[in-house]
């Protein structure tokens, strides 16, 4: 690894590193896990000359529920959410989308915060965060402010996050009847597709379903054609199912890339997404 | 204490503590006094004229001490090229400087090296460097290549390196008397080696003693230093090459690299070592690839599935420029085309093309894979074409038991095999009848198993002098040292392949010395005999074999010992169970160490016989040989994805008789995982522009571990007289074996939707759009 030459700053407080932030302006770069930002040094395409790391400040880390909502810090690392008991009962499709993230040394080092704050257009959470309509917690100089997953993904490797900002935290109502499935690149292990899938059932049929998915388009999408069709149906009835999912790609500017082109991805969306619903019905 | 048999023996790699401790040396963890780092400036454009280096700016750049460009190297009296030890009839031979001069003709070829007191400073500087290029018309293409311009090399006028004909056999009688003929184009993708440790060098001149001395990740390091000593021109004595742990090379590393040239003269230049450690994605870049030909293949056949004939034009991309071996690979693929089977016809048309794209040269199994997977999809086709079971038509064909040695067709003679009994062996292991019975049943299901068989049989063990671009032969030490340790220099170059094990273990067994006290010293020119290193799976089948002879050397030495203290006559002695005995008398017995220690003190030995015990021995091997063996897989394709799963792989192979089950095993299953990969995922693409898009990790797909499955592996043994061990290479064979089981299965899978073929790597996408409902009448594959 040779990168560019940088300072290194660890703050115990958010307090300090907004003044770190303030102080080296766009040339500095917040540290979590680093498996996004280092290989990205590593070949020279981030240059930051100041990395303030997180790691230090207290508060960042943990899971609690209560009163039936989910929190998580921002600094967690996936390998404890791929680990959680509590998660995989409240809310299994994050659960499931922490174990099939990266490998072991990644899972070990890199945070759910720093994943979604990088904005990747294949972020795993990105579509789990969707389906869960989950609250995103951001503190800057100026205070805190809470913002919906929906609308703080903005496009590739971009969110609302200002340069300036931590994201501390996401928040969340449980959500027993969830499930994540993935089709990984063959390299990467990234999701070619990822589907998350939160349901209310209404005894065995599909009362309120919401879809999201990530690794298709420039940024996790909710699949809302998809939602709507799947009120009222049985997942058991495959046709059914098969008909309430297609299309759900529909719209989205598709990435096309050697492991998959834009109409073998739409086509497998479809895939994975009924079969998200089916996996989310057995939990 | 009763005497043990080591060879047979599961016994654990001895090397294996060590590296997986981290306490194994490699060359970034040899650390010189004033040490020096270089970084190369490296060509963003696949062809470009290089108009001018300007180093102002990188010089002024904190901690540089150097950068050169070719001019540099001109200025300083270098004007030479890269070697390449291939020879062809007409082979065309263009100019390969080591650093860029005038033209750049590949992404990421040196133009410069730039040379500082830490890494860092040194890509600082590099990156400062100011080249201005004129883009140049590139060519990535093979076919198009051959036909015309744009050329790589201008002034050869043709991007036709060589090519070799052969016609042997009535081959046009052959094509007009068939039932029938089988034609498929056939495309054996570019992969990437990817060893876990890239290329790494560190030079470290001397002008005292005015030594020079190469750490390098190499497979050969005698025939490295003496390429490094003919280019520098330096006495070859005052050179030496070490090649500590070396992370792997598949034959990658049997090589002599331009970088490996450059940090050694740039030593000399300054007086102060010089280390460079690639990165990973220079590594993708600039390490030779493997593979990369696209063959026109016939066959003509009976109806009974009775081949008459076969037919190739292939096409084999050398890449930019002739490096140590470019050329010679694809020749193994016309060569060996044959396979198992009774070939009587063969008409081939091999070219050899230059594009702008990093050279291609040896890659685990070196143009047999090639070959391999080039008749095992004719004879599913063909099986295909007459509605036979893949295994009659095979069966129809083998070379039998009784027929070895056998000449084939293209002039190498099989030295033995018996394909009957691999085959037999799967066949049993698979429960390949049950097999077919479980498809037929899924199918009503609508689930898509597929059954895969190879029967391959490959030339390894490389090989006569006469029949080799370098020497074929290797050679062997042994000392016995007054304590009774048993020192062994090899003169191959073990870099996974578990000869510290294996070897030891036939010394301790032939010479009745424990394990502990042998010690397999090898990769050092300063401490091993002249040796022509590590590839083509001759590492036991060449250097064990010249470890045999100088184990008989010694032990005749050692009877002679024996039998002047007992006054005994020689031919009366024998080495029984690791001692010295008078045959049919076990009461007296001399140990090989008393014998090395009588030997070192020098009394009582016979009149005429020098002290000390130890012997230098050669091989050189009369033939190759040739291992062989029967593989299949089962896999299951998802019919609304194409996603593939493995999941059943049988692998039966024959490389004779087996010294370290363990090694013989793991050597399969990286083979099994590399031949697997090439067929479902591996593919090294360069865009038109020349761009190696598949340049990480994070595009180009080596196998993992959860994407593979746990091999069953069985095995027969068939010996050889090619070599005093009758044993065969293992190196390679898992790879060439496995490559063709794995897409006989799919296409197995996908026959009912009639597809015949489809080409590596058979990602999930061209298998689903096989698979979709055929539109307006045209069918996709
Ligand atoms: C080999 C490999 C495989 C991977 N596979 C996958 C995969 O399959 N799926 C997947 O989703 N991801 C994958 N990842 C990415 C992984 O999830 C990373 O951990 C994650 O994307 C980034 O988290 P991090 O904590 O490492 O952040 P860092 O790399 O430290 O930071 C990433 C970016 O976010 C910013 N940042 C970090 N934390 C905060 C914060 N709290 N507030 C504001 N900004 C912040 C940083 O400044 C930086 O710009 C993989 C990574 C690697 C190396």
């Amino acid at each position: 690894m040779i990168p560019t030459k940088f300072e290194y700053a660890k703050p115990s407080s958010l307090d300090e590193a907004f003044a770190l932030l303030a102080e080296h302006g766009p040339d500095a770069k917040l540290l979590a896990g680093g498996h996004s930002l280092i290989p990205m040094m590593k070949l020279r395409l981030a240059e930051p000359e100041m990395l303030i790391d997180l790691a230090g400040i207290p508060g960042l880390t943990g899971i609690t529920v209560r009163d039936g909502r989910v929190s998580i810090g921002a600094m967690t690392k996936h390998a404890t959410l791929a680990a959680s008991e509590e998660l995989r009962q409240h809310a299994p499709v994050l659960f499931e989308a922490a174990n099939a993230l990266g490998d072991p040394q990644v899972r070990n080092r890199g945070t759910i915060g720093g994943a979604l704050a990088n904005g990747d257009p294949g972020c795993d959470y990105a579509a789990v965060m969707l389906a869960l309509d989950a609250t995103f917690t951001v503190a800057g100089k100026g205070g805190t402010r809470e913002e919906a997953a929906s609308s703080f993904m903005v496009g590739m490797f971009e969110t609302t996050l200002s340069p300036e900002e931590v994201l501390v935290g996401v928040s969340f109502a449980a959500a027993p009847a969830s499930a994540y499935v993935k089709y990984a690149h063959p390299a990467s292990g990234y999701p070619l597709v990822g589907a998350a899938v939160v349901l209310s059932m209404n005894g065995d049929a599909i009362s309120e379903a919401r879809v999201g998915v990530t690794g298709v388009g420039d940024h996790a999408f909710r699949a809302g054609s998809v939602e709507k069709a799947l009120a009222g149906v049985r997942p058991s009835d495959r046709t059914a199912l098969e008909g309430a999912c297609a299309g759900s790609a529909a719209g989205v500017d598709v990435r096309s890339e050697p492991a998959a082109g834009a109409g073998y991805r739409s086509a497998m969306c479809d895939v994975y997404v009924s079969r998200a619903v089916l996996a989310a019905t057995r939990g | 204490m009763a005497f043990t048999t080591m060879v047979g023996a599961k016994i654990k790699r001895r090397e294996d503590p060590r590296l997986i401790t981290g306490r194994a040396t490699y060359v970034d963890d040899v650390h010189l006094v004033g040490g020096l780092h270089a970084a190369f400036v490296r060509s963003p454009y696949a062809h470009a004229k290089i108009v001018s280096v300007d180093f102002k700016e990188a010089k002024a750049k904190p901690g540089v001490f150097a950068a050169y460009s070719a001019a540099d190297l001109k200025a300083a009296g270098f004007e030479g090229s890269m070697p390449t030890a291939a020879e062809l009839p007409g082979l065309q031979k263009p100019m390969h400087p080591p650093l860029a001069l005038n033209e750049a003709r590949f992404v990421g070829e040196a133009v410069a090296i730039v040379i500082a007191n830490d890494p860092y400073a040194a890509r600082d500087a590099a990156e400062a460097v100011v080249v201005t290029y004129e883009e140049l018309p590139v060519v990535i293409d093979m076919e198009k290549a051959a036909e015309g311009g744009p050329f790589v090399h201008s002034e050869i006028g043709t991007n036709v390196a060589y090519e070799m004909p052969m016609k042997l056999g009535e081959v046009d009688e052959a094509f007009a008397n068939a039932d029938l003929v089988v034609k498929q184009r056939i495309v054996n993708q570019r992969v990437v080696p990817c060893p876990m440790e890239v290329r790494t060098m560190l030079a470290n001149w001397e002008p005292g003693p005015a030594q020079l001395t190469l750490w390098a990740s190499t497979q050969i390091p005698h025939l490295l230093r003496t390429n490094v000593a003919m280019m520098l021109g330096l006495n070859e004595t005052k050179v030496r090459v070490i090649a500590p742990e070396v992370g792997g090379g598949f034959g990658a590393k049997l090589q002599f690299y331009a970088e490996e040239f450059l940090v050694c003269w740039a030593a000399m230049q300054l007086g102060r070592p010089v280390k460079y450690i690639e990165t990973r994605s220079e590594c993708f870049q600039n390490m030779t690839h493997g593979r990369d030909q696209v063959q026109y293949v016939e066959l003509a056949a009976k109806k009974d599935g009775t081949v008459l004939g076969l037919r190739m034009k292939i096409f084999s991309n050398l890449g930019a420029y002739n490096y140590m071996l470019t050329p010679a690979i694809a020749t193994f693929t016309p060569m060996m085309a044959p396979g198992c089977y009774k070939i009587p016809a063969l008409e081939s048309h091999l070219i050899g093309v230059f594009t702008n794209t990093v050279a291609t040269d040896a890659y685990r199994g070196a143009g047999r894979p090639e070959a391999t997977f080039l008749i095992e999809r004719m004879m599913d086709l063909l099986a295909a074409e007459l509605q036979m079971d893949p295994v009659d038509v095979r069966r129809k064909n083998f070379i039998a038991e009784s027929e070895f040695p056998y000449p084939i067709v293209t002039g190498l003679t099989y030295d033995s095999g018996n394909y009957e009994a691999s085959l037999a062996k799967v066949l049993e292991v698979s429960d390949y009848a049950g097999l077919r019975a479980k498809q037929a049943e899924l199918r009503k299901e609508g689930r898509y198993l597929g059954i895969g068989l190879s029967t391959y049989v490959e030339v390894c063990g490389m090989g006569p002098s006469a029949a080799m671009p370098a020497p074929g032969w290797d050679s062997a030490t042994i000392r016995v040292e007054p304590t009774g340790s048993v020192t062994v220099m090899t003169g191959v170059s073990p870099h996974g392949q578990g000869q510290e094990t294996t070897f030891a273990q036939i010394v301790a067994d032939d010479l009745g010395v424990p394990i502990d006290s042998i010690n397999i010293i090898h990769g050092d020119t300063d401490k091993v005999q002249y040796g022509v290193g590590t590839f083509g799976s001759r590492g036991t089948a060449v250097g064990g074999a010249a470890l045999k002879l100088a184990i008989r050397t010694i032990q005749e030495k050692a009877i002679k010992i024996a039998a002047h203290q007992w006054e005994a006559n020689p031919d009366d002695l024998e080495y029984k169970d690791g001692k010295i005995t008078v045959k049919g008398d076990p009461s007296k017995s001399l140990t090989t160490a008393e014998a090395g220690f009588i030997a070192f003190r020098g009394i009582n030995l016979p009149a005429g016989l020098e002290p000390g015990l130890d012997a230098t021995r050669r091989f050189e091997p009369p033939n190759f040989v040739y291992p062989f063996g029967a593989h299949i897989c089962v896999v299951e394709v998802d019919a609304r994805t194409g996603e593939v799963k493995i999941v059943k792989y049988v692998a039966v192979d024959d490389c004779g008789p087996i010294i370290n089950p363990l090694i013989v095993e793991g050597q399969i299953h990286g083979g099994l995982a590399q031949g697997i990969a090439q067929a479902l995922f591996e593919e090294a693409v360069y865009d038109e522009s020349g761009q190696l898009t598949s340049g990480s990790f994070m595009d180009y797909a080596i196998p993992h571990a959860e994407q593979l499955l746990s091999f069953e592996t069985d095995h027969t043994a068939t010996p050889t007289d090619v070599n005093p061990l009758g044993i065969k290479g293992v190196g390679e064979a898992g790879t060439i074996g496995s490559t063709p089981a794995v897409v006989n299965a799919v296409m197995d899978a996908l026959a009912p939707f009639g597809v015949k073929h489809i080409d590596m790597p058979l990602r999930p996408e061209k298998l689903w759009a096989a698979m979709q409902p055929k539109k307006n009448g045209q069918v996709h594959a």
